[in-house]
């Protein structure tokens, strides 16, 4: 009598009840702790960038040393306010896909296959006890080879010398363009510069770089068989340090007052 | 049942009717999630807490189920487990499930899964299902972890993210085997088991399914006359 009409829809409809209350229950119940998850692996890349993470304290406090500032990118304005959102859960990655906090960039330009650029950044500056800037951290992505890498660049308060490099997510091969998570190929980062009279020169190469060539404080060793990861690297450093990105914002930052 | 007939239902998938070198089912997360043990690891406990629960729920509701949606209530309460399980590690385990990403959500279409409700418990009564489900589950471990255990070590040098073998890369002196950490390499790992399994068990070995006939040359076309 199983294969009724009534009972295959009663035992459908209760399969499907009970499940559902199953499921449902299970992700409400996780729901806070997943979005906090979500946020603290954010933050943790962050401070790894500004290199002050220690695993030991609390994520909260660690990242209370931090100041969040939105940027106006077409005015390159600091702000302390945009709208009514709040700076602490602001998500430029978000807004960069919403059309009306958006704008499209224009092909000739998007060297690093960004597309849309939100009209409202977010950045973070790292002030000391003295209120004097240590460092600032940049949300910077583009394209690699497989899918856009999303990372976090933070410079000295020269604003011209990198101190870190992190990426939060990617698509890059294991093994070759997923070497961009390597520490080794990070730590390669600290102490290069970016701008030379103005230009964006930093570079990742192709090889070793020739530490007597005068050039070798602008280039980094490329990952070897990942020559377009490299490439994405350079080209999403040449896109937010250009016009387009970072640029008009760093001559904005000036915390000696 | 006997306390050695459930022993037997445990122990068979192990290595006798191994779900991946036997059956050749589940191959697609075993080439996908391999490159580092710890993932795996993790892997390997979502599956076999799916695999053994979906057999025991289907077991319990078998005698009331349809037969003619017993596939779609079977797939319902297997997805249903998988949801949770994947919930239950982004809240609990959030770096392994952002490296796991899809592949926990495609223990749905895990063939293992579909084929041990189908198979086994839409018959047996839930505990011994349970079992079957549980042994199913500790058979795929095995080979995950074996292909991992591989992966990791000869491919980056690392087990479970510790330093064994220090890379060239590294400052060490062991020279990494890219290839490893690629998907393909599993392929070529299971395919070595698959035949060092059935050369120690004979009757594993399937008969031919056709014969290569006698080799032939071909005619010579060019001394061909035409039939116009």
């Amino acid at each position: 009598m199983n294969d009724s009409v009534i009972k295959t829809l009663a035992v459908s409809f209760l399969v499907c009840l009970f499940c559902s209350l199953v499921v449902s229950y299970a992700a409400v119940s996780l729901r806070d702790m997943q979005n906090l998850n979500k946020l603290n692996d954010q933050r943790i890349k962050i401070l790894k960038t500004a290199a002050i993470y220690s695993p030991d304290e609390s994520i909260e406090s660690q990242f209370a040393r931090l100041t969040p500032k939105f940027v106006n990118f077409s005015t390159g304005d600091l702000l302390d306010e945009y709208g009514d959102y709040d700076i602490n859960t602001y998500d430029p990655v978000y807004f960069s896909k919403q059309p009306e906090h958006s704008s499209p960039i224009p092909a000739s330009e998007d060297i690093a296959i960004v597309k849309n650029k939100e009209n409202i950044g977010k950045i973070y500056l790292l002030i000391d006890s003295s209120q004097n800037l240590e460092k600032v951290i940049l949300p910077i992505r583009g394209y690699g080879l497989w899918g856009t890498l999303f990372g976090y660049i933070a410079i000295d308060k020269d604003l011209n010398t990198i101190r870190g490099l992190e990426f939060y997510a990617h698509k890059e091969t294991p093994g070759l363009g997923a070497e961009v998570d390597n520490p080794k190929w990070k730590s390669l980062w600290d102490g290069k510069s970016i701008y030379k009279d103005g230009e964006v020169e930093i570079e990742v190469i192709k090889g070793k770089v020739d530490p007597s060539n005068q050039m070798a404080s602008y280039q980094v060793d490329g990952l070897s068989g990942a020559t377009l990861t490299s490439r994405g690297v350079t080209n999403m450093l040449l896109f937010w340090f250009g016009k387009s990105g970072y640029k008009e914002t760093l001559k904005n930052i000036n915390y000696d007052s | 049942m006997t306390v050695k007939q459930y022993k037997q239902i445990l122990s068979k998938p192990l290595l006798e009717e191994n779900p991946i070198t036997l059956q050749i089912l589940g191959i697609c997360s075993a080439l996908a999630v391999t490159s580092n043990l710890s993932v795996t690891l993790v892997m390997c406990v979502a599956l076999t807490s799916v695999v053994s629960f979906s057999n025991l729920f289907i077991s319990i509701i078998r005698n009331y189920i349809p037969s003619s949606v017993r596939i779609i209530v079977q797939m319902t309460i297997i997805a249903s487990l998988v949801i949770v399980v994947d919930e239950l590690l982004k809240a609990y385990d959030y770096e392994t499930s952002k490296k796991l990403s899809v592949f926990v959500g495609l223990i749905i279409t895990n063939c293992i899964v579909m084929g041990r409700a189908e198979a086994f418990a839409m018959k047996e009564k839930p505990f011994v299902s349970f079992l079957d489900g549980l042994g199913n589950g500790l058979g795929y471990s095995i080979i995950l972890i074996a292909v991992a255990v591989v992966r990791e070590l000869f491919g980056a040098g690392t087990l479970m993210g510790y330093e064994i073998l220090p890379l060239v890369s590294n400052g060490g002196w062991y020279p990494a085997n890219n290839l490893l950490l690629l998907p393909p390499s599993s392929f070529i790992l299971i395919g070595l088991m698959i035949w060092g399994i059935r050369a120690y068990k004979k009757d594993q070995i399937e008969p031919n399914e056709y014969k290569l006939s006698s080799h032939a040359t071909a005619p010579d076309l060019t001394k061909r006359e035409l039939n116009v």
